[in-house]
């Protein structure tokens, strides 16, 4: 496939690479409130945009690779090791560790190109689009109801969802990872203004809760 | 602020969509034949309705996908959505026979099959037209 000589140049910008939110690490400490709130970024996901009919022959292909596609909104399909979510009807995104991308040893990419073949549809490697905020505590729902306008009751919004929508006005991901944790997926120029976002929202829980 | 109800997504903030205008402007079939004047009232003239208006809205932040809605343009109140591609249903005993429509979306007909399992209504079938009215200001 591709030549081993491109891949280590690709592993040589690895040290010298920095998230979307890494100026924003000290005060993420800073303003998280263990057991209360705490807010993280977390680090170099891989990510692949996918556009299949997941009806089709291509889409059961995809489907293989993935360990399965989420068959409509709020859905998560995938393994243990990768995430797909749903972004439309026929538009998915699949989240692994880093490891997972072909430039540091895994296939994820390759074998969901291979998958596609000639069919119709898109794979694009999109593992800088976005970074990842993980947002966990009893107070992270109150958190980001500051700012999204869905249901995010247990109730309407359960562990293992995730649905596009906005918070604090930015079009994210939203997942729900745990009873009390849950994973914003913005796009890499937005992490600045949401990192700052959610860090304000958090603040008035350092406070003593006035009765 | 309204509650729109996408087909596959469920009741959502106005603000997650954008407006497409006014629905089943068909595209001219020769565009070639027409003369400057059609071609610019196919390019810019559209109704001006008071009441009920048929237009096209896409759900840009959630599913990226194009959907038709009936729409009272006096009270705000949302009559009925229904997918691209498909005839405006009937709206208050008003009886509507337009041709064609001008989506290019070909793939956001591909709805209409289970409601999203987190709230909302889904697409309202053009009999009870009024089942998918958004409940005003329900938003925060
Ligand atoms: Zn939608």
């Amino acid at each position: 496939m591709a030549n081993t000589a491109a891949l280590d140049g690709i592993n040589g910008l690895r040290d010298i690479r920095r998230s979307p939110a890494s100026h924003l690490a000290a005060a993420m400490d800073a303003g998280s409130i263990q057991g209360t709130v705490v807010l993280k970024e977390g680090l170099f996901q891989t990510m692949a945009g996918v556009r299949v009919d997941p009806r089709s022959e291509e889409g059961s292909r995809i489907a293989a690779v993935t360990g399965g596609l989420p068959a409509r909104c709020g859905d998560v399909g995938g393994t243990d090791r990768v995430t797909v979510l749903w972004l439309g009807p026929s538009e998915f995104l699949v989240v692994a560790p880093e490891e997972a991308h072909d430039s540091l040893g895994g296939d994820l990419i390759g074998s969901l190109v291979a998958a596609l073949g000639d069919a119709p549809g898109q794979v694009v490697d999109l593992s800088a689009n976005r970074t990842t905020f993980e947002l966990s505590g009893p107070r992270a729902r109150a958190v980001l109801e500051k700012g999204c306008a869905l249901d995010l009751h247990p109730r309407s919004f359960t562990t293992g969802a995730a649905l596009s929508t906005e918070v604090g006005n930015i079009p994210v991901v939203l997942q729900k990872t745990g009873e009390e944790s849950y994973r914003i997926f913005p796009r890499a120029s937005f992490a600045e203004f949401l990192g700052r976002w959610l860090l304000d929202a958090m603040r008035e829980f350092a406070s003593p809760e006035v009765p | 602020m309204l509650l729109i109800s996408c087909p596959n997504c469920g009741s959502r903030d106005e603000t997650e969509f954008h407006y497409g205008g006014q629905a089943h402007v068909a595209y001219p079939e020769n565009p070639n034949e027409l003369n400057d004047k059609e071609w610019a009232h196919f390019l810019f003239y559209r109704e001006n309705t008071k009441g009920i208006f048929a237009e096209r809205w896409l759900h840009s932040t959630g599913c990226r996908q194009w959907f038709n809605m009936l729409r009272d343009t006096v009270t705000y109140d949302i009559k009925a959505v229904y997918p691209m591609g498909t005839p405006r249903p009937d709206a208050a005993g008003k009886s509507t026979a337009e041709t064609g429509t001008a989506s290019l979306a070909a793939d956001s007909t591909t709805t209409g099959t289970a409601a999203p399992s987190i709230s909302g209504t889904s697409i309202a079938p053009a009999a009870t037209p009024a089942s998918t009215t958004a409940p005003k200001g329900a938003t925060k």
